[in-house]
């Protein structure tokens, strides 16, 4: 009883439900069985397409276009990875050019993001807010705005079907600057000057001090631009006709609507161009949640 | 001369320096472009024509007037964006709250639900049109194993644009998810251990404590998913598009606005035109974007 009045000055109303939700309690481990269900129920919904495409890439084409479905191929072949690479040599070169647009991209936009965000975090200038809402107003304007004049510049420049003209776009992020401002900011300022009075020059302070205690900032905005890059669709579309110079979305694209019918060749390609970020996010899982996490929470 | 600077002088120039990339590809990239789609957009211009005529509003004007299919574009672009992100995260929402009561398997769920968001949207498009396949594919066969007979999705116009936005819940939601998560994450524990021992039933407590608490995550996810959704093209692109048939049906029932706008450049090859709409779509993101600032009101920190 005495306890119960203790609770009544907190929250009078609800004081008597509380030993009986006490009594009532279940176990933990028992009260998650059906948030456990529902889970598992929502994983196998988000990989059944997979499946799917997993098991339709084995199969030959009759096999895959069964009703009811075969959830397993008959046989273990790979004919239709062998047939994807016969009918299009250049999947290779596909990914080889997505891999060194966006390696270049991922680079560039590191180096601006980081020396732009420093100059904002840790300097004063005249202009410095106004340039800073400048930077951050562009994040609003959707590519397509850009789209058609970027396209009479590159080719004007004769940079169609180059990796030059591939890259040129996204060169620059104004979502990095504003990540690696905000992650610069919390870096002591002592530390700088520290090193300002050890005669540190700016650029050696920049490499040796503020990169290495950068390095979870860089990983979580390298991921975070190699996802949009490695998704980049319109602009690689508009800019290549050479059939060696698109990239792998276009050339997926373009082999999948040319076998529109052949459901076990497209799934083998599909398969094919899934698979490297899907093992890239694997391998560094913790990062890629750590990028968006981030990008979500300073946004 | 150099001595003549101060030191707060040599460190702002150091700053320019260290600017000066970026500024110069602001410059080239975004400034000059956006000029010029502006200037564009008063123009008649066909592409390879030198010469440009000034038409003033004219072809603002004929988007809205004379072009009903743009209309259409942009009531679709519209439905899609409403239709795929308002599931998307109530879904997202539920699944990162129960991911949040301490369950054991968080990181393996995380996982699992992350896997879309890396997989290649050109790669998936095309494993959902097989999926959404009216009579041998996957989820008209499980819709009639629960006697529903399922629609002709991505051949019919009315189910079309249904079926784009299936996949892209599907595809979407664990991205959206793990923003949820960690904006949870951020809301102390001891206010819903204080709710607790005021008898408040998880019900109340989510309306009271972790709605609210959540309310800028929910936000900005929310404009992420707007603008992201409002320049929709991969996805239809992929899906709705075959050798015999132009992306965007059938009967223009998916078509959005950046595939308006491309058609408009590169089909019709009227740039002017084309800029024109693409002003149209910028207005539209930034009058969703400033919606966001007003909820938000959170200021720029300095």
């Amino acid at each position: 009883m005495g306890r119960s009045d203790k609770m009544a000055t907190i929250s009078k109303p609800t004081t008597a439900r509380i030993p009986a939700a006490r009594t009532l309690r279940i176990p933990k481990g028992v009260a998650h069985i059906p948030l456990y269900i529902i889970l598992i129920a929502g994983a196998i919904l988000m990989l059944l397409p997979f499946a799917w495409m997993i098991s339709a890439s084995f199969k030959t084409l009759a096999e895959a276009l069964q009703v009811p479905p075969q959830w397993l191929p008959s046989t273990l072949s790979l004919r239709n990875y062998q047939e994807v690479f016969n009918q299009q040599p250049l999947f290779g070169r596909f990914f080889l050019n997505s891999v060194i647009v966006a390696v270049v991209t991922v680079i560039s936009v590191l180096i601006t993001s980081s020396l732009a965000g420093y100059a904002f975090a840790k300097f004063n200038f005249p202009g410095k807010n106004l340039l800073f809402v400048f930077f951050l107003s562009t994040m609003m304007i959707p590519f397509q705005v850009r789209m058609v004049p970027l396209f009479v510049m590159v080719s004007d420049w004769h940079l169609t079907d180059t990796y030059a003209g591939l890259i040129l776009p996204g060169l620059v992020e104004a979502f990095g600057i504003f990540l690696m401002r905000q992650f610069i900011t919390s870096i002591p300022n002592d530390l700088i000057d520290a090193a300002r009075i050890d005669g540190a020059s700016e650029p050696r302070i920049v490499v040796q001090i503020l990169l290495p205690l950068l390095r979870p900032a860089l990983s979580a905005l390298a991921i975070f631009t190699l996802i949009g890059n490695w998704e980049a669709f319109l602009w690689p579309l508009l800019i290549t006709n050479a059939e060696e110079m698109r990239t792998l979305p276009i050339g997926l694209a373009l082999f999948a609507g040319r076998y529109i019918e052949r459901v076990d060749l497209e799934m083998a390609a599909a398969t094919i161009a899934i698979l490297p970020m899907v093992v890239v996010f694997f391998l560094l899982q913790k990062r890629f949640i750590e990028g968006i996490t981030l990008s979500g929470l300073k946004g | 001369m150099q001595l003549s600077l101060s030191p707060s002088q040599r460190r702002a120039l150091w700053a320019y320096v260290f600017l000066a990339p970026a500024i110069i590809f602001f410059i080239v990239l975004f400034v000059i472009p956006v000029l010029r789609a502006l200037q564009y957009s008063f123009y008649d211009w066909p592409l390879g024509v030198p010469q440009k005529t000034f038409i003033g509003l004219e072809n603002y004007r004929r988007l809205f007037m004379d072009d009903p299919v743009f209309l259409i574009s942009i009531w679709n672009t519209i439905r899609f964006t409403v239709g795929s992100l308002v599931p998307t995260l109530v879904l997202a929402l539920g699944v990162a709250l129960i991911l949040n009561q301490g369950l054991k398997a968080l990181g393996l769920f995380r996982t699992i639900y992350f896997i879309p968001v890396v997989s290649s949207l050109v790669a998936v498009g095309f494993v959902w049109r097989w999926l959404l396949e009216p009579s041998f594919g996957i989820v008209n066969y499980l819709l009639r194993l629960i006697h529903i007979k399922g629609p002709g999705w991505l051949v019919s116009p009315e189910w079309a644009l249904p079926g784009v936005m299936l996949m892209t819940i599907w595809r979407d939601l664990g991205f959206y998810m793990v923003i949820f998560l960690a904006g949870l994450q951020t809301i102390p524990r001891e206010f819903n251990e204080a709710a607790m021992v005021d008898g408040a039933n998880a019900w109340q407590r989510f309306w009271k404590i972790t709605l609210p608490l959540l309310n800028p995550t929910i936000v900005f996810a929310a404009v992420i998913g707007v603008i992201n959704g409002l320049q929709v093209f991969t996805s239809i692109y992929v899906m709705t598009g075959g050798p015999g048939d132009l992306p965007g049906g059938p009967l223009n029932s998916t078509r959005p606005i950046v595939l308006h706008i491309v058609e408009a450049a590169f089909r019709s090859q009227n740039m002017g035109y084309a800029s024109a709409a693409a002003f149209v779509l910028f207005v539209m993101i930034l009058f969703f974007a400033l919606i966001q600032i007003r909820i938000i009101e959170r200021p720029f920190e300095y």
